[in-house]
Formats: structure tokens, sequence, C-alpha cells
């Protein structure tokens, strides 16, 4: 058996590569995905810990972190078509209409 | 042996599609890398005998919400924006930050590694479906249900918000 420490940096590097998806690209499709990302490599510290521990608790937690991670998928691919449906753009930077 | 083999494999096929997804130019590239992903970190799942949460990986990110983002691609995919520059521009202090970000969960992981001596791991239970089961609907059972009312919820929400007409 591995140490838990792989586990750790494997789930580290996956979540700066979704942060840095998230706070680089203009893609709102793309940012999106990016946190499905982060959420995923959450998920492979819960599941690691639950291994180490010999009990399943981290796995519910996994699989309530997957629920949520499926409700803003949603949500927000509505939003992005809402919006795309008004303005004809994904890009970021171009939705500044609550700016002034 | 062939456990750590395993998961330097899935490991590795992991980074390296998370890399590829966040340069890709393509958003149907960067989608299709991202499944690459969520399948090798299922691989991981399966390594750490997590068999439940590796079906539930294939069949709700893979199958559910992959082909939403794809569907949405479809949708909103336009061909102009292939040519545009994909970074925005304040992308060199964000990368920056980013680093600095995971720079300081590696250093609080290297402060903290005294206590990540767990030791070997302990055995799991050997039917690891039953027990996700029993967990989820004794003890976990009010996070189960409010977890069933927030799907209700995303669901009318996203209904609303796709509507043509409010």
């Amino acid at each position: 058996m591995l140490p838990i420490e792989n586990y750790l940096l494997l789930s580290l590097l996956l979540f700066t590569i979704g942060v840095i998806g998230v706070l680089t690209r203009r893609n709102v499709i793309v940012m999106l995905m990016s946190i499905e990302l982060i959420l995923n490599a959450v998920n492979i510290n819960l599941v690691a810990f639950s291994r180490y521990w010999g009990s399943v608790d981290g796995q519910i937690f996994a699989i309530f972190v997957i629920t949520d991670a499926a409700a803003e998928a949603a949500v927000g691919l509505g939003i992005i078509l809402a919006f795309f449906r008004n303005r004809e753009t994904v890009l970021a930077d171009e939705m500044d209409m609550l700016r002034w | 042996m062939l456990n750590a083999a395993l998961f330097y494999f899935f490991a590795a096929l992991a980074v390296v599609s998370a890399i590829a997804m966040v340069t890709r130019r393509n958003i149907v590239h960067a989608a299709v890398f991202l499944i690459t992903a969520l399948l090798a970190t299922a691989g991981i799942f399966l390594q750490l005998q997590a068999q439940f949460l590796f079906v539930v990986q294939i069949i709700l990110y893979v199958g559910g919400i992959m082909v939403l983002f794809i569907f949405v691609i479809m949708l909103v995919n336009l061909d102009v924006s292939l040519h545009l520059v994909q970074f925005n521009r304040q992308r060199f202090v964000a990368g920056v930050l980013a680093v600095i970000l995971g720079v300081q969960v590696l250093g609080a992981f290297w402060v903290g590694r005294g206590s990540l001596k767990l030791g070997a791991a302990r055995a799991m239970e050997p039917k690891n479906t039953e027990a996700v089961g029993q967990a989820l609907f004794q003890q976990y059972m009010l996070p189960f249900e409010i977890a069933s009312i927030l799907l209700l919820v995303a669901m009318i929400g996203a209904v609303v918000m796709a509507k043509r007409r409010v």
C-alpha cells in the first residue's frame, strides 16, 4: 500500500491546475470544467483518507460532493445558455452587464 | 507492486490530461481531456478499493455531467471564438497566485507531516457497496434527504434558467 502523501500530492496538483484554469481562461465553459476538476481533486483526498481509516465515511462525503457537482453543473450551464441567448458570447471578460 | 504501478499510471494520466484541458484552444478537446482526467480518477478510486464510487464516477460524471457539458458546447460553440485569445488579461498574476496557493498547501503538508503518519492502511469491509448503503441510509440519512432537496432545487433552477421566456 502506498503512503497517503502520494494521494495528497496528486490531489494538490489537480487542485492547482483547476485553480489556474478558473483564474486564467476566458471561456466560461472551460472555467466550469475547471471547477469540476477541483471538486474531483477533493474527492481523491476524501477517498484516500477513507481507505486509510478503513471506514466508508469519506466515500459518503465524496458522494455528496459529486451530487453538488451535478447540481452546480446543471444550474451553471443553464445560466450560460441564458446568457448566450442574450449576448451571443461565452467569454467571461465580456460579461459586464452588472458593471458600471 | 502492481498497486503502485496502477497508481502512478492513473495519476500521470490524470495530471497530463488536466494540464491539456486547461491549455487547449478548442473547447471540445478540453472536454474530452476532462473526461480522460475523470476516468483516471475513477481508476484511482478503484485502486483505493472504493468500487461503488468508481461506478458512480463513471456513470454520473462521465456519463451525465460531461454529456451535459458537450451538449451545451455544441449549442454555444462559435467558430469565431477559436481564433480569439483564450486567456484573459490577468493570466500571469493569476497563474503566479495559483502556484503560490499550491506551494502554501504543500507547506501545510510539510508542517503537519508528523500527524499524517497513519501507518499501514486498515482493512476495508469486503462488500463496499453494502457498507456505503448502510452508512448512507442509517448514519447519513438527513444529509441524504437534504441532497435530494438540493437536486430538486437545482433542477427547477436549470429549467427556469434555460427557458426562453420567463
